[in-house]
C-alpha cells in the first residue's frame, strides 16, 4: 500500500520570506536575550552602588553611619592583611565543615537505605539537630567542647549536613521501580544495586543538596562565631565584623560584611558549576534545549 | 557466535523451557490477579499474552520473572534457572541515564562481574542486531522512543537468554514506529532462535507477531483460549496484508470481545 500526496515544498508557496523573517526576528530576540541576561543585572547592580553613593554624598552621612562604597573599598584594602586572614579562617570551618556534612549526610543516607532500622533510630535525632535553630545550640557546644575550632566546625556542620542527608536519601530511594526490578532478575547484589543504580539515581538530588548546603556552611560558621565571641589572633570575619562594631568602625564592618557576601557568592557559583558539569551529558536540569 | 548459535529446531522436536503448573496469584487485599495459569513455554517459541487491561498479564510475567512468588502452584524451569536464562523489556525503556547505550547493555554483563572489553564484541553484536552500532556511544536521551526501545531490546538478549519476556514494549510508540520494530523483532528472532513471551493488548500486533496466541480475561485474570498462528517464520508484510492474517485477527478479537462483560463493551 502506498500513498503519495503531492506536497509542494514550503518555499515554493510563496510564504517562505515571511518564515525567515519570523525566524530572523525570533533569533535577534533569542540573542538579545542572551546579551541582557548578563548586561541587565549588571547595569542594575552599578546602579544601585552608584545611588548608594550618591546617597551618602548628598546627604552628609558621616561615615561611622553609612559608608560610601568607595570608603569600603578603600578599608578592605587598607585593612587587607587582617581582614583575609580572618577570611581564610572562616573558610578553613566553612569547607571542613562542608567536607564533613557530605560525608556524614552521605554516608549516613546509605545507611539509612541500607538498614530501616537505622533510619528509625537516627532520623529523629537528625530533624531534631535540623529544626532547632543553631543559635541556640551554640552556646552549649562552646560549653562543652573545649577546642574552639572544633566546636565552630561543629555548629557549621550541624547547619549544613541535614539538607545533604535529606536530598540524598530520597534520591537514593527514587530510583527507577522497572531498574530496580532488572536488577531483581539480574540478582544484582546488595553493593552492585547501590554502585551502579542509587548512588547514580541519587546523584542530582545531592548536588542539589550540596548548593544548599555549601551556603549554609558558611552562615553556620559565621554564626557559630558570633557566638563564640572569643576574639585575637585566628579569629573569621565574624568576629571582625563584631570587634569592628564595638569600635564603631562601621566601614571595616562592611568591609567584612561584603568579603562575607562574596564568599557565600563563590561558594554558590562553585557549587552550581560541579553540578552542571556532573550532570550536563545526561540530567534533564543541565541540558539545553533547542 | 553466542548469539546465533541457537538454532530454530521444527515443530514438535522443541525442548520445553519452563512449564507453569496451575498457578494462582491472589494479592494482599484479596485481588485474584491469575486463576489456575498452567504453560509450557517450548525453545523458540513466540506466545502472546493478549487481553485488556488487569487481567494479570505483567503479572504473569513477573511471575516468571521470579519478582514473585506464586501464591499456589509452581514455575519450573527445565533443568534449572541460570543466572542469565532470562532478558526483560519493560514497557518503557528502562535504560540508566547517566551511562550510554553500550554501557547500558553491557548491565547484565557488568552485574556478573565481566569488565567491558571482555564482552565488548558481544555488546556491538547485540547492537547490531537491533540496528544501532553506530549509537554505542550516545546517551538515551540523544535517542527517540523507537531507539531507546531497541537499546531495551538489545540488553535483553545480549546474554543469550533461554527466555525474553516482552510486557507491552511497544504500546508507548506510536504506529509506524511499532510496525517498524514488529518487522525487526521477527527478523531478530528469525536470526536468534530466541524463546519470546510478549504481553499485548493489540490483537493485530499479537497475530503478526506470535505463533501462539493466549487469551486472557479478568476478575479473575486467566486464560480463557490458546489460538495457534500457522504461519510459518519469516513473516512481513505478505503475512500482515494475507486473508489469513484476517481470519485469525478476526477469530481472536472475536475470543477477545467474548470475554468483556456486557458493561464494559462500549
Ligand atoms: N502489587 C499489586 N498489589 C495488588 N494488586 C495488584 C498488584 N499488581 C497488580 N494487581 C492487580 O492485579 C490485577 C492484574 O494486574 P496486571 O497483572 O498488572 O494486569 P495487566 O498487566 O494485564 O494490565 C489488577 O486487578 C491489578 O489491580
Ligand atoms: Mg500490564
Amino acid at each position: 500500500m502506498s500513498v503519495t500526496h503531492n506536497t509542494t515544498p514550503r518555499d515554493q508557496q510563496g510564504s517562505g520570506p515571511i518564515f525567515d523573517e519570523e525566524e530572523e526576528r525570533y533569533a535577534r530576540a533569542q540573542r538579545i536575550e542572551a546579551i541582557a541576561r548578563w548586561v541587565v543585572p549588571i547595569v542594575v547592580l552599578a546602579l544601585s552602588i552608584w545611588l548608594w553613593d550618591r546617597v551618602v554624598v548628598w546627604n552628609e552621612i558621616p561615615h561611622y553611619v553609612l559608608p560610601g562604597p568607595g570608603l569600603v573599598l578603600s578599608t578592605l584594602y587598607e585593612d587587607r592583611v587582617t581582614l583575609f586572614a580572618s577570611l581564610l579562617v572562616t573558610l578553613q570551618i566553612t569547607f571542613m565543615a562542608l567536607a564533613v556534612a557530605i560525608i556524614g549526610g552521605v554516608g549516613l543516607a546509605v545507611l539509612f537505605t541500607q538498614s530501616k532500622f537505622a533510619e528509625m533510630s537516627f532520623s529523629p535525632f537528625a530533624v531534631i539537630l535540623q529544626v532547632t535553630p543553631i543559635v541556640s545550640i551554640a552556646p552549649l557546644i562552646f560549653i562543652y567542647v573545649e577546642n574552639r575550632l572544633v566546636g565552630l566546625l561543629l555548629c557549621a556542620w550541624i547547619v549544613a549536613f541535614f539538607p545533604i542527608l535529606a536530598n540524598t536519601t530520597l534520591g537514593l530511594k527514587s530510583a527507577d521501580h522497572n531498574l530496580r526490578d532488572l536488577m531483581n532478575i539480574y540478582k544484582a547484589s546488595r553493593w552492585q544495586r547501590l554502585r551502579f543504580l542509587q548512588l547514580p539515581s541519587a546523584l542530582p538530588y545531592f548536588l542539589g543538596g550540596l548548593r544548599i548546603a555549601g551556603g549554609l556552611a558558611l552562615i553556620g560558621a559565621v554564626v557559630a562565631e558570633y557566638v563564640a565571641g572569643t576574639g585575637g589572633i585566628g579569629s573569621g570575619l565574624a568576629f571582625r565584623i563584631l570587634e569592628a562594631g564595638y569600635r564603631l568602625n562601621i566601614p571595616r564592618m562592611f568591609a567584612a560584611l561584603l568579603l562575607i557576601a562574596l564568599t557565600g557568592i563563590v561558594i554558590f557559583a562553585t557549587t552550581s558549576l560541579i553540578s552542571h558539569f556532573a550532570l550536563r551529558k545526561w540530567h534533564e536540569s543541565a541540558i539545553k534545549r533547542e | 557466535m553466542t548469539v546465533h548459535d541457537r538454532a530454530v529446531l521444527p515443530l514438535g522436536a522443541r525442548r520445553p523451557v519452563l512449564r507453569i503448573n496451575e498457578v494462582d496469584k491472589t494479592f494482599n487485599g484479596g485481588v485474584v490477579a491469575l486463576r489456575r495459569l498452567s504453560l509450557t513455554v517450548n525453545e523458540g517459541d513466540f506466545i502472546s499474552l493478549l487481553g485488556p487491561s488487569g487481567c494479570g498479564k505483567s503479572t504473569a510475567l513477573r511471575l516468571i520473572a521470579g519478582l514473585m512468588r506464586p501464591t499456589v502452584g509452581r514455575i519450573v524451569w527445565e533443568g534449572g534457572q541460570g543466572s542469565d536464562d532470562l532478558g526483560v523489556v519493560f514497557q518503557e525503556p528502562t535504560l540508566m541515564p547517566w551511562n550510554t547505550v553500550a554501557k547500558n547493555v553491557w548491565l547484565p554483563f557488568r552485574l556478573r562481574g565481566q569488565s567491558f572489553a571482555s564482552v565488548k564484541d558481544r555488546i556491538m553484536e547485540a547492537l547490531a542486531l537491533v540496528g544501532l552500532e553506530k549509537f554505542a556511544d550516545s546517551y538515551p536521551r540523544e535517542l527517540s522512543g523507537g531507539m531507546k526501545m531497541r537499546v531495551s531490546i538489545a540488553r535483553a538478549l545480549v546474554t543469550n537468554p533461554r527466555l525474553i519476556l516482552m510486557d507491552e514494549p511497544f504500546a508507548a510508540l506510536d504506529e509506524i514506529t511499532r510496525q517498524k520494530l514488529n518487522d525487526d523483532l521477527l527478523s531478530l528472532k528469525a536470526r536468534t532462535g530466541a524463546t519470546v513471551i510478549f504481553v499485548t493488548h493489540s490483537v493485530f500486533e499479537s497475530v503478526f507477531l506470535s505463533d501462539r496466541i493466549l487469551v486472557m480475561a479478568a476478575r479473575p485474570g486467566r486464560i480463557i483460549k490458546e489460538i495457534e498462528v500457522d504461519a510459518g517464520y519469516p513473516r512481513g508484510i505478505d503475512w500482515r496484508t494475507s486473508p489469513e492474517y484476517a481470519a485469525v485477527a478476526r477469530a481472536t478479537s472475536e475470543t477477545l470481545t467474548s470475554t468483556l462483560a456486557p458493561d464494559e463493551v462500549h
